[in-house]
C-alpha cells in the first residue's frame, strides 16, 4: 500500500481531471442524473462565481489563471485548457429539484468549501438543535453523494477506451469552439 | 468553523477499524478520556481535545449530548498560546537594562541573555491567555465515515492524531486515490487500472 502523502501527490491529477471533466459536463448541459442514484426529478450542475485553472511548465513551475466574479466571460479558461491547463478549483450551484447548493471544491484534497445549504428553520430553543443537526447532516450528504458518483463515473470512463475514444474528443472539440 | 454555520468547509474521511462494544459507551469514554484540559496558567503551547458541540467552554459530555440520532457530533477544541516576538524582545530588553544597572556592569554574556529571555518567555507565557478554535466532528457510524469542518491541515492532524488516541480507529482521508480505493462502485480491477493511469493532456 502507498504511503498517504506520496498517493496524495502521485494522484492529485486525476482530482484535477475530474474537475475540468465537471466543468465540460456543466458547460455542455450534461445530463448528470444518469449518473446519480438518487430520488429526485432534476439534478443539475451551474458553474458559480469562480474557477482556477493550473498549467504546468515543467521544472516545477506553473502558470496560475484564477477567474472569478458572477458574470466573468470564460474564454480565458477555454483559452488555458487549450494550453494544456486544467482545473485545480471550481465553485459550483448544485440544484436537486427546487434546492441549491454552493460550494467550490478543491482538485488535489477534494475538500469541500464555502459550502451553502438550502436555508433551514431557525433554532429558538435548545429541544430545536437535535432537529437542526439532523436536518444539517441530511442536506450535507446530497452533495457529497453527488461528487461521489460523479467521482466514480469519471474513474470508470477514465480508465476505459471511451475516455480517449468518446470523452477526450468531445472535451476538445468544446474547447476548440 | 461549526456544522450549523451558514457557509462550512469540510474535509471527509473513511473510518478504519472495529469499535469495541458497547459502541455509546466506548465513544463516551474516549470523549471523556480526552476532554480539552485548562491551560490557561500553565506553560503549555497548546491544549488539544474534545468539547460538546454546544458547548466549547463547559466540556462535560454527562452534561451535553454528543448523539444525535444515529450519529455522533462533537467538537474538536485547539488552545494555542503565543506571545509576539515583539513583546518578548520588548521585556528581554528591559529585563537586561535592570539586571545592567543592579550589577554595574556593561554587558551581559550570552548565557545570560539567553537565560533571562527563557525566563522572561515562560512569565509571559503563563500570563498570556490561550486562543480557543472550536471544529465541529460529525461521526457517521454506520457508514463508518466522518466530515471534519475544517479543512486546515494542523486542525487536520489534530484530529487524527486524537481521534486514534481516543477511540484506537484510524481516519483515512478522502482525496482522489484514496475514494477510487474505497469506491463500491467500481471494480477491482478498475482500481488497478486507475493506479496505473498518467495524466491527459487535452491539447493536441
Amino acid at each position: 500500500m502507498l504511503d498517504i502523502a506520496v498517493s496524495y501527490n502521485k494522484y492529485k491529477f486525476l482530482g484535477d481531471e475530474f474537475l475540468t471533466w465537471v466543468w465540460y459536463l456543466v458547460e455542455n448541459n450534461i445530463n448528470i442524473k444518469t449518473m446519480v442514484d438518487m430520488e429526485c426529478n432534476k439534478i443539475s450542475l451551474e458553474l458559480g462565481n469562480s474557477i482556477v485553472l493550473e498549467n504546468s511548465l515543467g521544472d516545477e513551475s506553473s502558470e496560475k489563471i484564477s477567474i472569478k466574479g458572477d458574470d466573468a466571460g470564460l474564454e480565458e479558461g477555454t483559452t488555458a485548457l487549450r494550453k494544456g491547463a486544467v482545473v485545480t478549483d471550481i465553485n459550483l450551484i448544485l440544484i436537486v429539484d427546487e434546492s441549491e447548493w454552493r460550494f467550490s471544491i478543491k482538485g488535489e484534497s477534494m475538500n469541500i468549501t464555502s459550502l451553502k445549504t438550502p436555508a433551514t428553520g431557525n433554532i429558538e430553543s435548545q429541544d430545536d438543535i437535535e432537529g437542526a443537526v439532523l436536518e444539517k447532516i441530511e442536506l450535507y450528504a446530497i452533495p457529497f453523494k453527488i461528487i461521489d458518483s460523479l467521482f466514480d463515473n469519471f474513474i470508470k470512463k477514465r480508465v476505459s477506451d471511451q475516455w480517449k475514444d468518446v470523452e477526450i474528443p468531445a472535451m476538445r472539440q468544446w474547447i476548440a469552439l | 468553523m461549526g456544522l450549523l454555520s451558514s457557509s462550512v468547509s469540510i474535509s471527509r474521511y473513511r473510518v478504519e477499524g472495529d469499535i469495541e462494544e458497547p459502541v455509546l459507551e466506548t465513544v463516551r469514554n474516549g470523549l471523556i478520556r480526552n476532554v480539552i484540559s485548562h491551560i490557561e496558567d500553565e506553560y503549555a503551547e497548546m491544549s488539544v481535545g474534545w468539547t460538546p458541540m454546544e458547548s466549547a467552554f463547559d466540556p462535560d459530555f454527562e452534561k451535553f449530548t454528543f448523539s444525535f440520532g444515529t450519529y455522533f457530533v462533537f467538537s474538536l477544541r485547539i488552545d494555542k498560546k503565543s506571545v509576539p516576538s515583539k513583546i518578548i524582545k520588548k521585556y528581554v530588553s528591559l529585563e537586561i537594562i535592570k539586571k545592567l544597572k543592579e550589577t554595574h556592569r556593561d554587558f551581559l554574556s550570552k548565557n545570560e541573555k539567553k537565560d533571562i529571555k527563557d525566563m522572561v518567555t515562560e512569565k509571559l507565557m503563563r500570563q498570556m491567555p490561550s486562543t480557543p478554535n472550536m471544529y465541529d466532528v460529525m461521526w457517521d457510524y454506520e457508514n463508518a465515515s466522518v466530515l471534519f469542518f475544517s479543512t486546515q491541515k494542523s486542525a487536520n492532524e489534530e484530529l487524527e492524531t486524537l481521534f486514534k488516541k481516543s477511540f484506537q480507529l484510524t481516519l483515512i482521508r478522502l482525496f482522489p486515490f484514496t475514494m477510487i480505493e474505497g469506491s463500491s462502485f467500481l471494480k477491482s480491477e478498475e482500481k488497478d487500472l486507475a493506479a496505473n493511469l498518467a495524466s491527459t493532456k487535452l491539447l493536441r
